[in-house]
């Protein structure tokens, strides 16, 4: 299962989150991760207005991976599930603020290696 | 593909099963009964209490939801109504493990006869209404309310206002939650009505729509 990175994406179109897994992306300038982040949240916002799908809270969650990979949406359901519960739940984070928990970083390890 | 009501309930019954840990129902009611006296305490006005309580809802609603949406898989609501049994059926059960029963009311939903595969949902007309009566409240299990807080008109249970309040607004929709009547303070029924102010059109980044 080769997993390259994740971000996830506030309604806002900031970047909140990056983590990126083993080398298979040369790295980018946080400037740059920043750009692409907003880029994908204003193609985001322009589809969901062609074609919604379920109801969305406004977060997104973007999974870099080779393109052999089949099960990302099984992947991205789980990651959305410890979001949920490590940064949401958590009182003292504030939303849409970048996210700064040793307890995201632990479970996303932990699923995403 | 409407589901009915019985497959909410359904989900509702499995989402609240699949719940690894579930919380201890009195340390649960006596948590928020502390807290509720400490707000009273604080601040000495019963109005106030009731809009704290709204804004700590409001609060954990913003949170909750994502949990909801993570776990639940379900997909959008088609008008006002359907969110309203969503709510009830599913929401309520798989938190609280109550599944309050719902009516619906308010302007007529907008006989909208393109309900056809159109891009947005049919909308219900601002104005439409859905209210949840619930026939057990774990919140307010051994609470008898004193003379002084009937009489200064609190709401016990106003946090849950908030929580609707704080997830519904982020999934785009503004309502506006109150409580009609509760049975702590001798009425019938306790009753909580959710009137959809308007839908929340999504911020687009390209100048005017």
């Amino acid at each position: 299962m080769a997993i390259f990175g994740l971000w996830v994406i506030n309604k806002a179109g900031g970047l909140v989150y990056e983590r990126n897994f083993g080398d298979g992306l040369p790295r980018l300038t946080s400037n740059e991760y920043l750009v692409l982040a907003g880029t994908l949240h204003g193609i985001h916002a322009i589809t969901s207005r062609l074609s919604p799908i379920g109801p969305s809270s406004g977060t997104k969650f973007v999974l870099l991976t080779s393109l052999a990979e089949s099960t990302a949406d099984v992947v991205l359901q789980k990651v959305y599930e410890v979001y949920a519960d490590a940064v949401m739940k958590n009182p003292f984070h504030t939303p849409e603020m970048p996210i700064r928990s040793e307890g995201f970083d632990r479970r996303i390890t932990a699923l995403l290696g | 593909m409407a589901t009915t009501s019985k497959q909410y309930k359904v989900i509702g019954e499995e989402l609240w099963k699949g719940r690894a840990e579930k919380t201890n129902a009195e340390l649960f009611a006596l948590t928020y009964g502390a807290l509720v006296v400490q707000l009273i305490q604080d601040y000495e006005d019963y109005e106030e209490v009731n809009k704290q309580l709204e804004k700590m809802g409001y609060n954990i609603g913003t949170r909750l939801i994502e949990d909801f949406l993570a776990r639940s898989n379900i997909g959008r609501c088609v008008d006002f109504r359907e969110t309203g049994e969503v709510v009830a059926k599913v929401g309520f059960k798989s938190f609280l493990n109550i599944t309050p029963s719902v009516t619906h009311g308010g302007l007529p939903i907008a006989a909208s006869p393109t309900r056809s595969s159109t891009a947005s949902p049919a909308p219900t007309i601002p104005g439409a209404t859905f209210t949840l009566t619930l026939d057990e409240n774990p919140l307010a299990e051994f609470v008898e309310l004193p003379e002084e807080a009937l009489e200064g008109g609190l709401w016990f249970s106003n946090i849950l206002c908030g929580v609707l309040r704080g997830a519904l607004e982020m999934i785009q929709m503004q309502v506006t939650a109150t409580f009609i009547s509760d049975v702590l303070r001798g009425d019938e029924t306790t009753e909580i009505k959710v009137t959809l102010v308007k839908y929340l059109e999504e911020e687009v980044p390209v100048g005017d729509d």
